[in-house]
């Protein structure tokens, strides 16, 4: 009798916010802090939503051989950023920018669809980093549209 | 699981004090019946609600006959705010509330805005207290409700209830007061407050989740909002939580009976959590004001961090506490009532609520101020606004 192992694990799911890879990231974040003389910094997010994040890159030979992040916001943005970084080091800048948000999500075992933004940031974040490199290297390139957020900083979605 | 557990949020919640249970526990298994049947067990049960209903009202200074019990606070507030609406709805279309109430009342309004009705959300000040200058001035003549909170339930603060009801009163208005957070933790007497309605709920004060009470003061008109049987007198329908409605009364009873020297507890254990925190962190402000307030509220800002993250840390550490941030309610928005107040987005996004209860101890206060002293400082290494304000100020 009872409900099935199944049932009881989604049951479980849906009361705990977050998976327990969310709040090992969240608790632990990996690659905190800032980057002196960084060769790329983004930020995005705005304090009206509640999220901010902020990335530094080293990059040598086009590969990003040092990340680190700070973060302004809930337990989904702190671990989101976490893991982004943990995604993207070591990578090179186009394995970087072609990272998305669902890469995080899915390493992160899933978040709450309320949280699905802060993926979005942590994918914004990275690509304003890169964009910040490659200007400085004296290529054009566009700005990051925050499709992320709350709308507040002017994005439409 | 054995770590050490700190609850705080007693404005979300409390639990059932066990003498409470006491008197709850044979009303579920031996004294069932239903209090509407004629025979000994309905009878066993109709007696205890009545009893209950006496109690109540004893320590609110009614008359028994004006306490009606609902299944919760959220009910008795629809109940007041839409069954008075209707009443009298011939006499005139406005209402009257404030822009802090909360949700519970805030959507019944908003239900009747859709219903066509006008209402007035009377602003308020830096401290969240509503103006009485502001309420005789928002008064039409085709007003015919004014609903404003006792105490708040993010900020604790409470408003000069009788003061604002006699402005109603004087204008022929009927005025209801929430007061949820405020029944069973600070001395309320609705005669000599001089209110039409007042709601309340059990699960505030040590009494069992799930029954909720509205004072209706004799010869109100007010129309019901549920429809069914004939149980209280007609008004509200359904068949009663007799074990809750126990319940209620033992809880009110046992706040009532230690009220002075519970205020003093909860008093210094506030006290001591504000001066704490004010001289170990900076860049901190307390919201709500300083004098009129619940005796068990506390609600911080601390700049550059946000609300959710700060809950978290704090609930590994056992901290058990609430938050008037966003990302815990779901929108994106931080709390209407830290907004009201003045508070800029960012501010209110890094709020904590700290609601004690009787069970709580100086050293909680101090386990609590210890552990925040850390998560705070952890939270702003990592806040990329901390860094702009400390490379600004060049510190």
């Amino acid at each position: 009798m009872g409900i099935k192992q199944e049932k009881q694990v989604n049951i479980e799911r849906g009361v705990n916010m977050y998976s327990d890879k969310v709040m090992d990231h969240f608790s632990n974040p990996r690659n905190v802090g800032e980057i002196e003389n960084a060769d790329g910094v983004g930020q995005v997010g705005n304090s009206k939503c509640g999220d901010i994040m902020k990335m530094y890159l080293k990059i040598e030979d086009d590969v990003i051989v040092d990340v680190k992040f700070k973060t302004f916001g809930c337990g989904a943005a702190v671990a989101t950023s976490s893991m982004a970084t943990e995604l993207i080091k070591g990578k090179t800048v186009e394995e970087a920018l072609k990272m998305s948000n669902k890469a995080v999500v899915e390493a992160l075992d899933g978040l709450p669809p309320a949280k699905l933004h802060c993926s979005v940031l942590a994918e914004e974040a990275v690509i304003a980093a890169i964009n910040d490199y490659k200007r400085k290297q004296g290529h054009e390139v566009e700005d990051v549209d925050c499709q992320g957020c709350c709308g507040g900083c002017g994005s439409t979605r | 699981m054995n770590k050490k557990i700190i609850y705080v949020d007693h404005a979300a919640t409390t639990y059932v004090k066990p003498e409470v249970f006491d008197e709850m526990r044979p009303y579920f298994t031996e004294y069932y019946g239903n209090p509407s049947s004629i025979y000994s067990l309905g009878r066993e049960s109709k007696k205890a609600i009545e009893k209950a209903r006496a109690q109540i009202a004893f320590y609110l200074g009614a008359h028994s006959t004006e306490i009606y019990f609902t299944g919760s606070g959220t009910e008795a507030d629809n109940w007041a705010i839409k069954g008075a609406a209707y009443a009298n709805r011939k006499k005139g279309k406005h209402l009257i509330t404030t822009v802090i109430e909360h949700h519970a009342v805030l959507e019944a309004f908003e239900f009747l805005r859709k219903e066509g009705f006008e209402v007035t959300y009377l602003p308020v000040d830096e401290n969240g207290i509503v103006d009485p200058n502001e309420l005789a001035k928002a008064i039409r003549p085709d007003t015919t409700l004014v609903s404003i909170m006792y105490a708040n339930n993010e900020i604790g603060t409470v408003q000069p209830i009788k003061e604002l009801a006699a402005i109603a009163k004087e204008k022929g208005v009927l005025f209801h007061t929430d007061a949820v957070q405020a029944v069973g933790n600070i001395d309320i007497n609705v005669k000599d407050l001089d209110v039409d309605f007042l709601s309340m709920s059990a699960h505030k004060f040590y009494g069992p989740k799930g029954v909720g009470a509205l004072y209706i003061k004799k010869g109100t008109r007010v129309d019901s909002i549920l429809h069914g049987g004939a149980q209280e007198k007609n008004r509200r329908p359904g068949t009663e939580n007799v074990p809750g409605i126990v319940g209620m009364a033992a809880a009110i009873k046992l706040a009532y009976d230690n009220i002075e020297q519970n205020i003093k507890h909860l008093q210094n254990l506030s006290d001591r959590l504000i001066d704490k925190v004010m001289d170990k962190i900076p860049y901190v402000r307390l919201n709500g004001d300083r004098e009129q307030r619940l005796p068990g509220n506390v609600n911080l800002s601390f700049e550059f961090i946000e609300g959710e993250s700060l809950l978290l840390m704090l609930d590994m550490k056992g901290v058990q506490a609430s938050s008037g941030s966003a990302c815990t309610s779901g929108s994106l928005d931080p709390s209407h009532v830290l907004l009201a107040i003045g508070l800029s987005h960012e501010i209110a996004h890094g709020s904590l609520r700290i609601s004690f209860g009787t069970e709580n101890t100086e050293e909680d206060v101090d386990y609590i101020v210890d552990n925040l002293e850390e998560i705070v400082s952890k939270l702003r290494a990592m806040s990329p606004l901390y860094e702009d304000y400390v490379r600004k100020d060049g510190k």
